[in-house]
């Protein structure tokens, strides 16, 4: 696993490469509290290109921002990041797949809504984090938790476990995704759990619920 | 630099005293006015403000009795910048100033943002805030743009692009520098009612001066008009859980920089027991336009410490 050093507005940010390789590159994105690791690259083996794994903010090797302020959409920058680098070309082609599991499948869901010229795919996977805060607020709590620069950020855990998920709100990027992209498919849905927002998501136009392999297939060739 | 170089505005006086709270890490720049021996009242802020855009309403408080304190919120005015921001890290940081001022439930004015954060400290810990004031800081969906509409797929998504594209370039962004006519100007956009001399006053207290000009201190990687998931009626049905003798004021006029909530907006998320008062002919920065009105206001409500018996 080889790091490409990154910096998102003025934290560190890891990039992994999990292994080199030609064409559309495919961008992994862990769950809430994980990190990139070399055992990723399994499930993905059948890619022809290019892997690479993202650590979030407050992850794995990438930086923690002091005080915390964490909500999805941040994580949605740190995915721009990681394509300003892996892509700078904004046709599309060769374009970069993206594949979460959990809360990278929910982060992977808005970058392909929000940079659907250079997002050629994006995969949803069961993974911790998926359910997020639910569909709106419920009862707040106000916790401090300590931090002491290390990962995964206590304050990521608990505000990224509690970011409220509207169904209607995530069918925006998702037709977003699906309008903008050119792509017939333009999201895989290969999740077994439904929390609503994914839900919402999986029965939108341009979505297809399958398995990993078979998404991987489609968005290989897209 | 010359005597130009700084600004004046009648009835405004900077703080009698200033300190740094630290919140997780984040410096917390306070500032306080009146008898430090007085009972003390907190003062939040709006979005894109900083405390001293209360030095004409806190020598106020202070003159009544009050011990009046402000801070600047993370990335505004004389606090640190962080790497994030987002409402319940306000809020956080929040309950590190109260926690350097007393144990005990403190009575709070909020403006705009600060109303709001201090609405949502009020649901979530009501043992930290005894009443409260929100000077129109209570979001109503009015004027906000839908992002849920799907006509509107296009315009999201260029709003998005922009928003990203700021995130990839704010670690090397700066604010414009300019003359203190010239950052009055601008803000005079967000600000359109206020006195020309007001805000040239603030650059001078909420701006630095740099070789090239003055700059606003506001951290350049935030960015006004964020996007989200989050909904006005969120914060209208956390108005609801509110069990703190609660104030609404709000202005009569519509301001780029408010919600344009109006009395019958909120009436029916309004707690038992609590008000809503309209001033008129005044517009979102209520407090600054008519200053010596809210006053009363809010003495009524909060009490007046320096009365004799």
């Amino acid at each position: 696993m080889k790091r490409v050093d990154l910096v998102h507005n003025r934290l560190p940010l890891a990039l992994w490469e999990l292994r080199p390789g030609q064409g559309r590159a495919l961008l992994l994105l862990h769950g809430l509290g994980e990190r990139t690791h070399p055992g990723a690259l399994e499930p993905v083996e059948p890619w022809p290109g290019p892997v690479y794994g993202l650590d979030f903010t407050g992850h794995g090797a990438s930086g923690v921002p002091l005080g915390g302020g964490y909500y999805c959409e941040v994580l949605m920058g740190d995915v721009d990041i990681a394509l300003a680098h892996l892509d700078p070309d904004s046709s599309g082609d060769p374009g970069v797949t993206v594949a979460g599991r959990g809360l990278g499948g929910y982060v992977a869901l808005l970058i392909a809504g929000a940079r659907p010229a250079l997002v050629r795919g994006a995969v949803i996977s069961d993974g911790p984090g998926l359910h997020g805060g639910g569909p709106s607020p419920s009862t707040p709590v106000l916790l401090r938790p300590e931090q002491d620069g290390s990962t995964p950020d206590p304050v990521a855990l608990l505000e990224l476990a509690t970011d409220v998920r509207p169904p209607d709100y995530a069918r925006t990027y998702a037709w977003q995704a699906s309008a903008l992209s050119g792509l017939d498919t333009a999201i895989a849905v290969t999740a077994v759990n439904r929390p609503p927002w994914l839900a919402e998501v999986a029965a939108q136009p341009g979505v297809v619920e399958t398995d990993l392999p078979s998404a991987l297939a489609l968005f290989a060739q897209a | 630099m010359t005597s130009t170089e700084t600004r004046s505005y009648p009835g405004a006086r900077g703080p009698d005293r200033q300190r740094r709270v630290d919140a997780g890490g984040i410096g917390l720049a306070v500032h306080e006015w009146g008898d430090p021996g007085a009972p003390p009242v907190m003062l939040a802020h709006g979005g894109f403000d900083f405390a001293r855009t209360f030095d004409v309403f806190a020598p106020l408080l202070a003159e009544a009795g009050w011990r009046v304190v402000s801070w600047d919120q993370r990335g505004h005015g004389d606090s640190d910048h962080a790497a994030l921001y987002q409402w319940e890290a306000d809020t956080r940081d929040a309950l590190a100033v109260f926690a350097s001022v007393s144990d005990e439930p403190l009575p709070v004015i909020g403006h705009s943002k600060g109303g709001s954060i201090m609405s949502q400290l009020a649901a979530i810990a009501p043992g930290r805030i005894s009443a409260l004031v929100n000077i129109d800081g209570v979001p109503s969906s009015r004027a906000m743009p839908d992002v849920q509409d799907h006509d509107q797929t296009k315009l999201l998504a260029d709003e998005l692009a922009a928003w990203l594209d700021h995130r990839r370039a704010s670690a090397t962004n700066a604010r414009k520098p300019g003359t203190i006519e010239e950052l009055a100007e601008r803000r005079a956009r967000m600000n359109p009612r206020l006195p020309r001399q007001w805000l040239e006053y603030l650059v001078t207290i909420g701006g630095r001066r740099d070789p090239d000009g003055w700059r606003w201190k506001i951290d350049p990687s935030m960015r006004m008009g964020g996007f989200g998931p989050w909904r006005p009626e969120w914060s209208l049905h956390r108005l609801t859980d509110i069990s703190v003798p609660l104030l609404v004021v709000l202005g009569s006029e519509p301001e780029p920089m408010g919600w344009g909530t109006k009395t019958g907006d909120i009436w029916s998320y309004l707690p038992r027991g609590s008000r809503a008062v309209e001033v008129p002919d005044v517009g979102h920065f209520v407090h600054i336009e008519a200053p010596e009105a809210v006053l009363e206001i809010a003495l009524d409500h909060l009490g007046r410490p320096g009365a004799r018996p």
